[in-house]
Parts: structure tokens; C-alpha cells; sequence
């Protein structure tokens, strides 16, 4: 570029306007945080594996394969305890006589003390094989795929409380901060009210309700039962997603009305008023574009408090209905089924998923935070 | 009584305009009380604090008029008053002959256009959002002034108008330095091409190197453009350098105004001496023998000003009758308005 001192076209100093822009800085602050590009990647990865859950049938499965049966049959005599749960690595083939798929996976000692219940000794190579890279429950339903599927709920619920509680709180948020005085107060004092509630508490009772509320009026026709046929097709999440968002954007609207009162005195605002500009311009100029990175972050943060609160609903059997895989649910199958001693992989495998996906959020929203923050930039 | 800026300073400022008798902004009267509210749910108002209490002044077209004070005496309130960005509590506020008080939506969005401001903080003052270019446009967008290409050519002149590179326009606040973002502050508030500027302290915040070029900026522009600045500071020596003439306030009530020579060689008011007192001379005869007045105690507290003059607290000549009433603003000499009872 030639020397400064004429007037220079705004146009083709490209490369300069490129050089620094908040967003620019901020992407390159976060990549310097190693944990939080990991922790991306591995939120990352889960919505990738949730999004493609039901693209894998072909070498995964939500139901066991045909013939894997539960395990009285294998028990019939009382004899010797054997559990058909495929420890992670098995392989099988449906047998050709079907039904009986589930012998692949006994010893041979087992096979020859029982010769009865075992027919089919020898898989059939011309049959698909079936194989559970992480074990099967008991009904010899793949653990994997389970646990994928209930990465689903997570991230749904993830996705769905942040939205719900950023939205709500924001705009509640904002408004009490922005026009202050008596609106404010009230609404504040709103707020504080619903904050001194147990939130946990009041959504065990609603989803009570709910569940009683669904099988009260499970065949009434209009909105009431078009709401419990929508829950019903989600597996119980919308009921859950009610729930959730209930109280969960109290938080966010303390920090957005916060964040609007710092900046609402501001100078460049004041700036704004003495140009003449209108409340709109204000709000969505210069207030919003300075007061959502912390509450982004905020919100961020809270993610693992949503997924914690769906796998403690779930786990005590308050959650997702019957059927629908989730992490909490499948932690709690597994401690009926045998827990620690028996199948250790159907705790260790969703518990190890809950674990890294919400450190994964943790990281990631800290990382975020930094990067957001101009004061902790570093040049 | 110490007369203590005697001293013969050069007075920099070439070309002081005389009054012309023409007021481009007519004070009278202007209060802005803040209320102090109490109670949970059903506030009530319990008292209030008493920013501005009482003005009465004019700025005449083409002039500057300094305002100098302690911190927390009212001088920027009464700036934002003026501009309507507080709403007076009462009193008016008329520009070039409009009443600005009563003025609402649109009529008065059309009237800042020629009413503009310059903040103390160069960094609060600079949403850190939005590039310089989208800044200094800002004021073009909200009154719908020109095509983008347009305004983008008017950014680059008003960059130029104010020493700095229009290179630089599509950079963010955060790369320039203090002085670079006042200029840029000061781009905006040329934008619409106002004849009226509150300047509410816009070089305190900056270095003294910096300070000087601010300064001569804003009278070049005040040459060339035939602005009008209401010069808030309580950097007396720069008053003197810069303004036509200079209120001093104290406690929400002008207690002096007067032509700056004037002011500076002959204050009447015992607060302004005590001001002018504590300005340090850069003669080492003159510093010697000056004589500064320690005022005692502290600013009242503006939402319980004292009874009577409201500097008798800390006035080292009341008598009694400043404890009784308020003395009024009263032209003591042609020009040199005291509101002092022991001067009048």
C-alpha cells in the first residue's frame, strides 16, 4: 500500500480490514487454548454421532438380533447361571435356525451342558454377523448403539436448555434492564422469587404431573392430546424440555440485565441518544453485540447442568420414557442388571460418555470465555 | 484578599470573539434533581440529589464558554441537560430560539442534529463493536443521510477533517490510542455538521502532549466551522487558554461568570479564588510569594445542600446572613455576574 497521506479507497485495503475484527481475534484467542479445540472436537464428534445415529443400522443396532432372547432360556434348569450379554467384542451371526443366535456367544463347555437350548452350533456363514463393539444389555440390544442414541437426548436437551433459557432470559433480561425503574423491580423481584424455589424439586413434581397428565388423557383428542402425542414421539422429551426451560433462564436473565445495566450508562450509548438514536437501535447496535459473548459463555457453561439433570431425571425414572435410550436410564438398567460385578461395561460406557461430554462443554466454554474477553486477550 | 493570578500570562487563543449578543443557547432557570427512591416494590420518592440547581446562563453564537468546577458539582449534568440526554427537572433550555425542554420524538431527533457531544473517556465513549467506519457513520445511518457510498466518503473527509488517516476506517477502537479515539469521537460529532459542541471534559482523560493537540484541533475546527463549545474542564489553566469566558460552579449553582481575563485577574467569588489559588504559576518569583486558600471539609452532599448560600460551610468569609438565603446571580461588573453576598 502506498504512503497514508492521501485519501485511499476503503475498498482495497482488503488485506488490512482483514487484519483485526473482534471475530478474528476471538477465533484466534480460542485456538490457542489447546483443551478447548479438543473439547470442541469432541462435542463435535457426539453431534456427528447423534446426527448419524440411525444411518448406521447397517453395522449397528437398536434391536437385538433375531432370536436373542432373554435369559431364562439359556437358564432353564437352575443349574449354572449363564448371562447372554455380550461382553464388548463379541461377534454373532443369526443361526439358521432362528432363534437361537445367541448360542455364538456361550463357551463350549456351556454349549455341551446345555445341548438342548443350543441347536445351532455353528453359525452360519452365509448369515449377517452381528457385532457388539461395546457389549449388549441383557435383551442383547447393542450398548453402543444405545449409548448413541442417547447422546441424542443429551445434545437435545443441551441444545434445547440453552436455547430456551438464552432466549427467554435475554429478552427478559434485557427489557428489565434496559427500561429499569419500576419495571425492573418488579420483574427483578419475580425473578428472586422463582430463584428461592428448589428448581430440581419443582421439575420432579411437574414431570409427576406430566406423566399422570399423559396417561390420564393418552387417547383425548385436541391441543391436550396433541401435545401428549408430540412427547410421546419425541420419548418424553418435550415434557422434560418443559420442565427444564422452566427455571433455567432465572440465571440468565440476572446476567443479561447485569450486563445491559453496565453498558446501558455507558458513554458510546449516551453517544447514540445524542445523535438520536431510537430505543431499537440501541438495543440491537450497541447493547446486544457487547452483552451476549458473556452470556454466551454463561450459557455454555450451563450445558452440563441440563445433560446432568435429564441423566438424574432419566436415572430415577422421571426422564425419557421407557424405550428411549439415555444416558441416565442406561446407568440405571445397568445397576439393575448386574451393575459393577457383572457387566461393568454397561456402566462404564455411558457413564464414561456422560463424563466427557460435559467436561467437553466445560472446556469449550471456557475456552470461549476467553476468547470472548478482550481484557484477557493477549496481543 | 489574595488576588493571586496576577501573573501576565500570554494568552494563546489570537482571535477572542466579543460577544456578539446573539445567544445561540439560552439557560434559565435549569434544575435537574435526581430522585433518591426507598421501599421494595412501591418506591417512593424519598429525596433527591440536587445536580443541577438552578441555572441561568447563555452561550452566544461562536464563543466558548467554560465550565469549571470540583468533581461531583454538576458541571456535566448540566451539559447533558442541555442536550436533552438528561430531562430537566425545570427551567428551560432554548437553541437558537427553540425550547428544548418540551421537545419530543421526531422534533427533537431533527434538533441534535445541530447539538453534539464529546466525552471525558475516549475508551467508554467508542462502541468497542463497531468499526471506526460504522461509528463516525452512525449519526449519517440514524437520520437516514446519504447512500452508504455517500456516507462512506463523508467518514473519510471527517477522518481527514480530524488528522487522522481515512486508512484506518474499517479498524475497530481497540488499535488506537487515547488521542486517536478522542479525534475519532470528535469525527462524530461533526458528522451532522452541528453548530453547538458540549466538550464535556474531552482532554482530561488524555496525556498533556496529547491534550494540546486536542485542544488546537478543537479550535481549528472551531475557526473554521463557526462552532459553539460549552467547554466542560477543571483544568483551569486550559480554560484559560481556550475559553471566551468561564462559570464556575459549585454545588449545582453558578457562583462566578465572567470573561476568562477577567475571571483569572479579578475573581470576586470567594470559591473561584480559592480555585484559581491552587493553580501553580510557571514563574518561580510569582510561585513563591503565591498564597494558596485551603478550603475546609468537604463538597456537602448535593442532596442535602446547606441552608442559605450553599458554600458557607466551607467559606472562609461568610457572615450571617449567608447562613439565611441564597444569594443571587447579580452582574457585580459589566460582564462579571457573582452570586456572593459579601461582593454585593
Amino acid at each position: 500500500m502506498t504512503a497514508a497521506s492521501k485519501p485511499i479507497s476503503l475498498k482495497d485495503d482488503g488485506a488490512e480490514s482483514k487484519r483485526s475484527t473482534p471475530l478474528g481475534d476471538a477465533l484466534r484467542q480460542f485456538r490457542r487454548n489447546r483443551m478447548a479445540v479438543v473439547a470442541f472436537f469432541i462435542i463435535s464428534f457426539f453431534i456427528f454421532m447423534a446426527i448419524t445415529s440411525s444411518l448406521w443400522t447397517s453395522i449397528s443396532f437398536l434391536d437385538a438380533p433375531k432370536g436373542f432372547k432373554a435369559r431364562h432360556t439359556i437358564n432353564p434348569a437352575g443349574l449354572e447361571r449363564v448371562d447372554p450379554y455380550a461382553e464388548p467384542g463379541h461377534c454373532a451371526r443369526d443361526g439358521l435356525d432362528q432363534g437361537k443366535a445367541w448360542c455364538a456367544l456361550l463357551t463350549e463347555e456351556q454349549r455341551a451342558r446345555f445341548p438342548n437350548s443350543c441347536r445351532v452350533e455353528i453359525p452360519d456363514p452365509n448369515q449377517r454377523q452381528w457385532c457388539y463393539i461395546l457389549g449388549s444389555d441383557g435383551g442383547g440390544k447393542d450398548w453402543l448403539t444405545q449409548t448413541v442414541y442417547g447422546a441424542q437426548v443429551s445434545l437435545a436437551v443441551a441444545f434445547v436448555g440453552s436455547s430456551v433459557s438464552l432466549l427467554l432470559g435475554l429478552v427478559y433480561g434485557m427489557v428489565s434492564g434496559f427500561y429499569g425503574g419500576r419495571i425492573d423491580n418488579v420483574m427483578m423481584r419475580f425473578v428472586d422469587f422463582l430463584y428461592g424455589i428448589p428448581g430440581l424439586v419443582i421439575i420432579i413434581i411437574m414431570q409427576v404431573y406430566f406423566r399422570e397428565i399423559s396417561s390420564k388423557y393418552q387417547d383425548s383428542s385436541g391441543l391436550v392430546g396433541f401435545i401428549i402425542e408430540i412427547n410421546k414421539d419425541l420419548g418424553g422429551l418435550l415434557f422434560l424440555f418443559i420442565a427444564l426451560g422452566l427455571l433455567s433462564w432465572i440465571g440468565t436473565a440476572r446476567l443479561a440485565r447485569g450486563q445491559v445495566l453496565s453498558y446501558r450508562e455507558k458513554e458510546f450509548v449516551e453517544a447514540a441518544r445524542a445523535v438520536g438514536a431510537r430505543d431499537r437501535r440501541i438495543i440491537f447496535v450497541h447493547l446486544l453485540p457487547n452483552i451476549i459473548g458473556p452470556l454466551l459463555v454463561a450459557e455454555t457453561l450451563a450445558i452440563p447442568g441440563y445433560i446432568f439433570a435429564e441423566a438424574f431425571l432419566s436415572y430415577i425414572g422421571l426422564g425419557v420414557q421407557p424405550g428411549t435410550p439415555s444416558w441416565g436410564e442406561m446407568i440405571s438398567r445397568a445397576g439393575q442388571e448386574g451393575g459393577f460385578f457383572s457387566n461393568r461395561h454397561m456402566i462404564y460406557v455411558p457413564s464414561a460418555a456422560l463424563v466427557m461430554l460435559t467436561l467437553a462443554f466445560n472446556f469449550f466454554g471456557d475456552g470461549l470465555r476467553d476468547a470472548l474477553d478482550p481484557r484477557l486477550r493477549g496481543r | 484578599m489574595t488576588n493571586v493570578a496576577k501573573s501576565e500570562q500570554v494568552t494563546a487563543a489570537p482571535a477572542k470573539k466579543k460577544n456578539s449578543g446573539d445567544p445561540i443557547v439560552s439557560v434559565r432557570g435549569l434544575k435537574k434533581h435526581f430522585p433518591i427512591k426507598s421501599g421494595m416494590i412501591f418506591q417512593r420518592e424519598t429525596a433527591a440529589v440536587k445536580a443541577v440547581d438552578g441555572l441561568d446562563f447563555d452561550i452566544f453564537r461562536g464563543e466558548t464558554l467554560g465550565l469549571v468546577g470540583e468533581s461531583g458539582c454538576g458541571k456535566s449534568t448540566t451539559g447533558r441537560t442541555i442536550l436533552q440526554l438528561h430531562r430537566a427537572t425545570s427551567g428551560t433550555v432554548s437553541f437558537e430560539g427553540m425550547e428544548l425542554t418540551t421537545l419530543k420524538g421526531n422534533d427533537l431527533r431533527e434538533m441534535r442534529r445541530k447539538m453534539q457531544i464529546i466525552f471525558q473517556d475516549p475508551y467508554a465513549s467508542l462502541n468497542p463493536r463497531m468499526s471506526i467506519s460504522r461509528i463516525i457513520s452512525e449519526p449519517l445511518v440514524v437520520h437516514g443521510i446519504g447512500s452508504e457510498r455517500d456516507r462512506q466518503k463523508r467518514v473519510e473527509e471527517l477522518l481527514e477533517r480530524v488528522g487522522l488517516n481515512p486508512f484506518f476506517a474499517n479498524r475497530y477502537p481497540h488499535e488506537f490510542s487515547g488521542g486517536q479515539r478522542q479525534r475519532i469521537g470528535v469525527a462524530r460529532a461533526l458528522a451532522l455538521e452541528p453548530s453547538f459542541i458540549v466538550c464535556d471534559e474531552p482532554i482530561s482523560a488524555l496525556d498533556v502532549s496529547i491534550q494540546a493537540q486536542v485542544v488546537n484541533l478543537l479550535q481549528d475546527l472551531q475557526r473554521d466551522m463557526g462552532l459553539t463549545y460549552l467547554f466542560i474542564a477543571h483544568d483551569l489553566s486550559m480554560v484559560r487558554h481556550i475559553c471566551d469566558r468561564v462559570a464556575v460552579m459549585y454545588l449545582g449553582k453558578i457562583v462566578e461568570m465572567a470573561e476568562s481575563e477577567e475571571l483569572y485577574t479579578n475573581p470576586l467569588h470567594p470559591y473561584t479564588q480559592a480555585l484559581l489559588s491552587a493553580v501553580p504559576v510557571p514563574d518561580p518569583d510569582v510561585e513563591e510569594n503565591r498564597q494558596r486558600i485551603i478550603l475546609k471539609g468537604d463538597l456537602p452532599s448535593p442532596a442535602n445542600p446547606p441552608v442559605g448560600c450553599n458554600f458557607n460551610t466551607r467559606c472562609p468569609v461568610a457572615i450571617d446572613v449567608c447562613f439565611d438565603w441564597d444569594p443571587e446571580l447579580i452582574e457585580v461588573l459589566p460582564g462579571h455576574w457573582v452570586a456572593c453576598h459579601r461582593v454585593t
